[in-house]
């Protein structure tokens, strides 16, 4: 029997959906801690510990999806499971269940596909702080195949753009104030022209001028490059800002998705929605103050 | 910036050669930065390489060896501890690597792009390699006026040949030494040094392996640094052609051809186990 591949076959339609599908996270669950415990093997000479290490059950089945070309905003407090969920998209973390899937890419069977497709930005800005800002960019922009002429053109453009003095890439990492740091960050992903960024606290820790800088770099390469962006954040008025939709996150799980226009509704009652401020919408449907932290389920798995 | 408006990623020139020079270059700027440890290993170098090397000269004046089994001792402990000086800057190298990575908190970023965990990790032999010979060479250069010793013997090509297709196993010895730091960040390179030592032990480095007890010289004939040392100074002292040596160069090539996709898979397994638990987070 030969197989049909015309407009409306199921095939020409599954490719149609991953096209406007960019990311699609299925009952994703992931659990730290409680691995095995050696002492049992040698307990005649050692004791086994009273208190073995609890299981934290960090996601739990977070379901949700990013169309083509949507920012979407993940909102938490910290301890909430972002990062975790993040690391998980990014190929860093193994799910425990669930699947996710990047355009149609399973991040764990097709690992290798999601990673030509994705870049990430975290709050904390890792680099060679012995190297310059441009030996850095070098490399990283290297292993995702750019070759050095293509580097050499694009950093300047993309520093640029972020407002950081192109002279500062000369200089080592660790000369380098927090905001510029993190600005080359933000440089070292979109130079490898990422179909998908995964922003973790993008902002956190900078000036309001860096994160101004920042933010409308973001809003510059989704508008001209048709990105699909997930953005995590604890930042009420950057959410708002930068995204199209908004989930909120608390003790691992989703508890609220829509448009932050369709968030305020839902706790409306009656009042104009634009009186409602964000953080109380937020309050109210997670139970959780913002600037509350979570117990950091990660750090307590792992003692 | 590319543009990209299809969901695909945007098109790469780049093969694996080109990916895994990356690594070297890396490398190479990171080295440059700290030229001052490089400074430190290399007088460390020379300064292990004379006190070893001096105690053929004391075997000598104390008359317990003649003229010529004294020189023949200078260049085995010569030999010896520059093998040594080379096998332990390429294992010192991979792990210490790895362990910056983590320190620095660039692992997750190095493991995310898209490169073949093969090709990542030839690379980093490969830069490896090449610095330990440079090193090894500086050391060899300076420490080499300080004795009279008749090279007339010699048969370089062959030396290269062994140290050509012998660094392939010491890579993969490396690869897995670095698996080590992937795994616990805070011991991982210390507990690398164990591997070293007891590569040093075995592989006759000082002595000839016949020296150990018996249950020990079992363990000596699966280090490749055993085959390298026999080679090196069968081709320096002896005089070895590489076709004499073929068969050194065989057991070399074989453990080069086990040892590197061994090591390789290794790795991968650690990295899925340092996945799964969380492990690659940033620490300290």
């Amino acid at each position: 029997m030969s197989r049909s591949f015309g407009p409306d076959s199921p095939e020409t339609s599954r490719e149609a959906e991953m096209e406007q599908q960019a990311l699609r996270v299925t009952n994703l669950n992931k659990y730290f801690g409680g691995g095995f415990q050696y002492r049992k093997l040698v307990s005649w000479c050692l004791p086994v510990t009273a208190n073995p290490p609890a299981v934290a059950h960090v996601l739990q089945d977070v379901s949700f999806e990013v169309g083509r070309g949507e920012v979407f905003g993940l909102i938490g407090a910290n301890g909430s499971g972002k990062s975790t969920l993040v690391r998980v998209l990014s190929t860093l973390l193994l799910p425990d269940s669930g699947s996710v899937e990047v355009f149609g890419h399973d991040v764990v069977s097709a690992a290798g596909s999601v990673r030509a497709l994705i870049n990430r930005v975290s709050a904390d800005p890792s680099f060679f702080r012995n190297m310059s800002a441009y030996e850095n960019l070098l490399f990283f922009g290297r292993i995702y195949g750019l070759t050095p002429g293509e580097i050499r053109v694009l950093v300047p453009d993309v520093l640029r753009r972020l407002g950081f003095a192109e002279e500062l890439a000369a200089e080592q990492m660790n000369h380098l104030s927090r905001g510029q740091q993190q600005k080359v960050a933000v440089a070292r992903s979109f130079l490898t022209s990422p179909v998908m960024m995964l922003l973790d606290e993008p902002t956190t820790g900078l000036d309001p001028r860096s994160r101004r800088d920042v933010q409308r770099f973001i809003r510059d390469v989704q508008r001209d490059h048709d990105a699909t962006i997930l953005l995590t954040t604890h930042d009420m008025e950057e959410a708002e800002v930068l995204c199209d939709r908004i989930s909120f996150i608390a003790g691992g799980r989703i508890v609220a998705s829509g448009t932050p226009l369709a968030l305020r509704e839902r706790v409306a009652r009656g009042r104009p929605v634009e009186e409602i401020d964000m953080e109380d919408v937020f309050m109210e449907l997670t139970g959780h103050d913002l600037e509350e932290d979570e117990a950091p389920a990660e750090v307590a798995a792992h003692g | 910036m590319a543009s990209f408006t299809n969901p695909m990623a945007a098109p790469r020139s780049s093969g694996p050669a080109t990916l895994a020079w990356a690594f070297v270059e890396r490398q190479t700027n990171l080295w440059k930065r700290y030229w001052a440890w490089e400074l430190v290993w290399l007088v460390y170098g020379v300064v292990n390489t004379l006190a070893i090397t001096f105690i053929a000269k004391e075997v000598e004046q104390a008359g317990i060896a003649g003229a010529r089994d004294a020189n023949d001792l200078v260049l085995f402990l010569l030999l010896g501890t520059l093998v040594w000086a080379y096998l332990s800057a390429v294992l010192d190298d991979i792990s210490l690597v790895v362990t910056w990575e983590r320190w620095e908190g660039t692992i997750e970023h190095t493991l995310m792009a898209p490169v073949p965990r093969w090709v990542h990790l030839v690379g980093m032999s490969v830069f490896g390699v090449l610095h330990a010979i440079v090193r090894t060479l500086l050391i060899f250069a300076i420490a080499l006026p300080f004795f009279a010793v008749d090279f007339s013997q010699a048969d370089w090509v062959a030396a290269a040949a062994v140290i050509a297709v012998g660094s392939l196993s010491i890579a993969g010895l490396g690869i897995l030494a670095g698996v080590l730091p992937l795994l616990y960040p805070e011991r991982g390179t210390q507990m690398s040094f164990m591997v070293q030592a007891v590569v040093l032990l075995i592989s006759g480095v000082y002595y000839s392996v016949e020296v150990l007890p018996g249950w020990l010289q079992v363990f000596s004939y699966a280090s490749p640094a055993t085959y390298i040392l026999d080679g090196i100074r069968g081709a320096i002292i002896g005089g070895d052609s590489v076709g004499e040596m073929a068969g050194t160069l065989g057991i070399l090539a074989l453990f080069g051809v086990l040892l590197v996709p061994f090591s390789v898979f290794v790795f991968a397994v650690a990295e899925r186990w340092a996945k799964r638990t969380g492990k690659l987070k940033r620490q300290g």
